[in-house]
């Protein structure tokens, strides 16, 4: 996924070695957030076989333990394993993220390409829907779509996915339309090429990079997300282990023990650093136009 | 010898604003013409170039033909068929036997896509089946002079010249009956210039393909081309062999484009001529002959009345809209005679 | 015209005078020589041209004696003396002083050269922060260098945007813009490509009227040998990142000593007189400059090529008053080198 290029500087080459470091610095943080990226998938994907104790049975040990050989992260007020609900818990925000963008990003990129290369008025119409959509605080959006169809899991990908969909259809449409005027598309037409195999062959794989940068840049994002609207209690019911949800416990019992606020904590932070790091350098590496500094 | 392809009064015509914002201005006519009344045809086999400045319409005339814009009025016939009310799967057999080439040598191939499977997409795009793509990428790009290994390159990998010659294999390979190339050396250096229009001729020879060249650079098609056609603001001005126009140039235009690319040598500097102004702007045509604003020759009658075309004497092939035709020889670029000498030009 | 090039050459030191000037540019793939061993004068009150083809690194030279070279170029040796000055060793802010005032730019493109949201007017004004004087004075040099670019109407025509002028009024513009702060060298670099062969036209005269009127310099970098004929006194053959030939234009144009000069020559259209269905070409690629280059840089493309091109650089032999060029062949004449 992440491309190193490995650069063997020249003896006496200040500004080639700059170049040089700078990239190399750019790419450190792309390998450690792959890598954290893989990590954070591995223990969920895995969790069932990593995880010590059954994250939702009651009393296992002791009540707010600190963390001990037998409870790695201490338990919490149930006396349940944070340990075991923290990898438990990373399944649920994955889920979302990837079932929110995932959808978010398919229908995105339908609406960009009809809005790019369809008639006027009907791009019109839909960027008068986009942005409709957009003008609303995305957080009271989200509150008022859960206050209506009741808080779960389905709720909340559909909110995160009704907010993304106007950004990324518009990045889409753009980079679609800056395409509509290249030689190489009249090129493509003038040979008698469909709507279908232009848009499918000649369009998507030149607009598509820089939105699934977009996307993982999203990301952590919607991790924050859902760990915040499960701390409201938005989210997942209890209990279902969940980062947000542990997390919304350990902020409760702050004043006895620190430990569930330190264990479901870190990896929300993680996983932020992961994706953020690794988008970045995707970013750099892929489009280097959309590159903030230089 | 019949016509391959045969345009006839073609009209091609631009919105400059919306119904709307037409309507709240008063403005009666919210087009510009681009190409205005313009027919011509193409025999087989033959090399026909349109020559003009910017916003001259030449490449617009491309653009029409192979389906790229629509034409208001006139019509484009290819092989006794007229193809301009065709619709897209309709003309699509057609843009089989024809071929363009864009101005951008790299932009025009698509980015993310192999040499190979540029060179191969004509073939998907018809839905000929062909066992052995890679053979006939082989084939192609053995016939424009690269190497095989070219096959497995990306087009930014490729220099100018490189991709030039990957456009014009791509043009053939469903070897086509017509080729249009609009400003094939554009963006090229003088040392590959030759070597993409020297391939083009040669191509022709084997293959006997017409072409259609569009450009602004007059001394670059005069090796290759057979007739030739000079455009201004959309219209033909003067039409005639390519032989016939280098040597006898009617129109004061023509005269002034041979001049604008001599001979590089600083004690022939006095050669070239200067056009007073700048191409009008299509919104706002002038009246009578459209050249009288820039003509170093124009008289009251020019700016009043528009030119029918006339016809040399001597060669009912060259046309040209000229009140007052050029007479002279040309000589290193310089005119000998005139029938009026105004002298408003500075010396 | 050889005599004033004589007394230039043994009287007064050049404007501009670039010596031995190397850069490099750090690419990922390494460094690329972009520019090697690179002399050149430009007297005073004369115009030089730089041809070449793309690559050959005219404009790169043009960029570096401007100081407008991006982030990974790195002079590796020479100088660049303006006025006595070495350009590359003042500091940023006596440098900064110097442009747009002793030193000014046209650029290729004039569709981007000026500032879309601001009006000639403001940019005309802004472009004189060197001079005194007061506003209105500072508009009226602005109406009076419009007019002298053959702007018409230029009272009227100030308060435009650029977008409100076509491209070759743009270049007009553009030139007017670079002449109003008197400077005393003009760096053009391809300023008539963007435009049409009749407008070329045009701006070559504009520019040779303008010079002789204000008595600047001008190194006019081109790849149209037509206009180099036309417009220069003095020119310099680039290729790969070299100057192979220099010397006054007709010497050049007439008597090229250099095969790449020759060949380049034999290539442009406008010298092909007769009606031929085969076009003269330079066989060949550019060659890469990706690390060191040992030996004659055009020897790959060279007819003439032979054993000394590939173990040696030829040095600048000189041949004539006032012409050099840097071939092998030359040094097996009685030529001396330079």
């Amino acid at each position: 996924m992440v491309r190193v290029e490995i650069i063997r500087p020249e003896p006496n080459d200040a500004v080639a070695t700059g170049t040089f470091l700078r990239q190399l610095r750019k790419n450190r943080l792309g390998v450690l957030g792959a890598l954290l990226v893989v990590l954070v998938f591995v223990s969920a994907f895995f969790a069932p076989l990593i995880i010590t104790h059954d994250p939702i049975k009651i009393m296992v040990g002791p009540r707010l333990a600190p963390p001990s050989l037998d409870f790695l992260l201490g338990t919490d007020q149930l006396g349940r394993d944070t340990f075991s609900r923290v990898i438990m818990g990373g399944r649920i925000p994955l889920l979302v993220a990837f079932a929110s963008l995932g959808s978010a990003l398919a229908v995105g990129v339908v609406l960009g390409l009809i809005a790019g290369f369809g008639p006027r008025w009907l791009d019109n119409l839909l960027l008068l829907v986009f942005d409709t959509i957009r003008s609303f605080p995305g957080i009271i959006f989200a509150l008022a779509i859960i206050a209506l169809v009741g808080p779960s899991l389905a709720s909340i990908i559909f909110v995160i996915a009704m907010t993304s969909v106007p950004i990324y259809a518009r990045v889409l449409r753009t980079q679609a339309q800056g395409l509509l005027s290249s030689e190489y598309i009249a090129a493509e037409r003038s040979m008698g090429a469909g709507t279908a195999r232009i848009l499918g062959v000649h369009v998507l794989p030149n607009v598509i990079g820089p939105l699934l940068i977009l996307v993982s840049m999203d990301v952590p994002a919607v991790i924050a997300w859902e760990a915040g609207l499960s701390f409201l209690g938005m989210g997942v019911r209890p209990p279902t282990p969940d980062w947000g949800a542990v997390l919304n416990d350990g902020y409760s019992y702050i004043n006895q023990t620190p430990w569930l606020v330190i264990g479901s904590g870190i990896p929300i932070v993680l996983a932020t650093l992961g994706f953020t790091f690794l988008g970045e350098a995707l970013r750099d590496i892929f489009d280097p136009k959309l590159r903030k500094d230089l | 010898m019949t016509a391959l392809l045969r345009v006839e009064d073609l009209r091609v015509r631009f919105r400059t604003m919306g119904p709307l914002k037409a309507l709240a201005t008063g403005t009666k006519a919210p087009f510009i013409d681009a190409v205005c009344g313009v027919s011509f045809e193409i025999r087989k086999g033959e090399t026909l170039a349109l020559v003009g400045e910017s916003g001259s319409g030449k490449s617009t005339i491309a653009r029409t033909i192979i389906g790229l814009q629509r034409a208001v009025s006139g019509s484009i016939c290819f092989d006794g068929q007229e193809i301009e009310e065709l619709s897209g799967t309709e003309r699509k057999p057609y843009l089989r036997r024809m071929a363009m080439m864009f101005q951008d040598p790299v932009g025009s191939l698509s980015p993310r896509l192999t040499v190979r499977s540029l060179l191969t997409e004509p073939f998907r795009i018809h839905g000929i089946k062909r066992r052995d793509a890679g053979g006939e990428a082989e084939r192609l790009l053995r016939l424009v002079g690269l190497p095989a290994d070219f096959a497995r390159r990306y087009p930014h990998q490729l220099s100018g010249g490189q991709a030039r010659r990957i456009g014009i294999a791509r043009a053939l390979a469903l070897n086509p009956d017509l080729i249009i190339a609009d400003e094939p050396t554009a963006g090229l250096d003088v040392s590959v210039q030759g070597e993409v229009l020297n391939l083009l001729a040669r191509l022709q020879d084997e293959l006997g393909m017409a072409i259609l060249i569009i450009t602004h650079n007059l001394n670059v098609v005069r090796h290759m081309t057979d007739r030739m056609a000079i455009m201004y603001l959309g219209r033909f001005i003067e039409v005639g062999s390519t032989e016939r126009i280098f040597d006898q140039p009617r129109h004061p235009y023509t005269e002034a484009l041979l001049a604008a690319n001599p001979e590089p040598d600083p004690d022939a500097v006095l050669n070239r001529i200067e056009l007073k102004g700048e191409v009008p702007s299509l919104l706002r045509r002038p009246s009578g002959c459209e050249f009288h604003t820039r003509c170093r020759y124009a008289q009251d009658l020019c700016s009043r009345v528009f030119p029918e075309p006339s016809t040399n004497p001597n060669d009912a092939e060259h046309n040209f809209r000229c009140h007052f035709p050029l007479k002279g020889e040309i000589v290193s670029g310089l005119m000998l005679s005139h029938p009026v000498s105004v002298g408003t030009e500075r010396s | 015209m050889r005599r004033d090039d004589l007394i230039q050459h043994t009287s007064a030191p050049p404007l501009l005078e670039i010596r031995d000037l190397s850069l490099d540019f750090g690419t990922p793939r390494g460094r690329v020589r972009a520019l090697r061993n690179v002399s050149l004068d430009v007297p005073a009150a004369q115009v030089v041209g730089i041809v070449g083809e793309s690559g050959s690194g005219k404009s790169t030279l043009a960029y570096t004696v401007m100081g407008l070279l991006s982030e990974n170029a790195d002079v590796t040796s020479g100088s660049i003396l303006f006025e006595g000055k070495d350009l590359l060793k003042i500091p940023a802010r006596a440098r900064r002083s110097l442009l747009g005032d002793r030193l000014s730019m046209v650029f290729q493109d004039p569709m981007t050269a000026l500032n879309p949201v601001r009006t000639i007017e403001n940019q005309m004004i802004d472009i004189q922060h060197h001079g005194q004087g007061s506003r209105s004075e500072k508009r009226a040099r602005a109406v009076d260098m419009l007019h002298r670019v053959g702007i018409p109407d230029p009272k009227n025509r100030l308060g435009a945007y650029p977008h409100q002028f076509s491209g070759g009024m743009r270049q007009r513009v553009c030139i007017a813009m670079a002449l109003l702060v008197k400077p005393a060298l003009l760096v053009a670099d391809e300023p008539t490509t963007a435009l049409d062969a009749t407008l070329e036209v045009q701006i070559i005269h504009l520019l040779k009227d303008l010079q002789t009127e204000i008595g600047c310099s001008i190194l006019f970098v081109s790849h149209h040998l037509g206009a180099v004929a036309e417009l220069c006194d003095r020119v310099a053959v680039m290729y790969a990142g070299e100057v192979v030939e220099q010397g006054a234009v007709r010497d050049i144009f007439h008597n090229p000593a250099h095969p790449y000069t020759r060949a380049l020559l034999e290539c442009d259209p406008g010298r092909i007189k007769k009606s031929t269905r085969t076009l003269p070409t330079i066989p060949g690629e550019v060659p890469s400059l990706l690390g060191s280059t040992k030996g004659c840089i055009f020897r790959t493309r060279c007819p003439q090529a032979f054993n000394r091109c590939v173990q040696e650089d030829p040095v600048e032999y000189r041949i004539g008053v006032d012409q050099v060029a840097r071939c092998h062949l030359l040094g097996d004449e009685r030529l001396v080198p330079a």
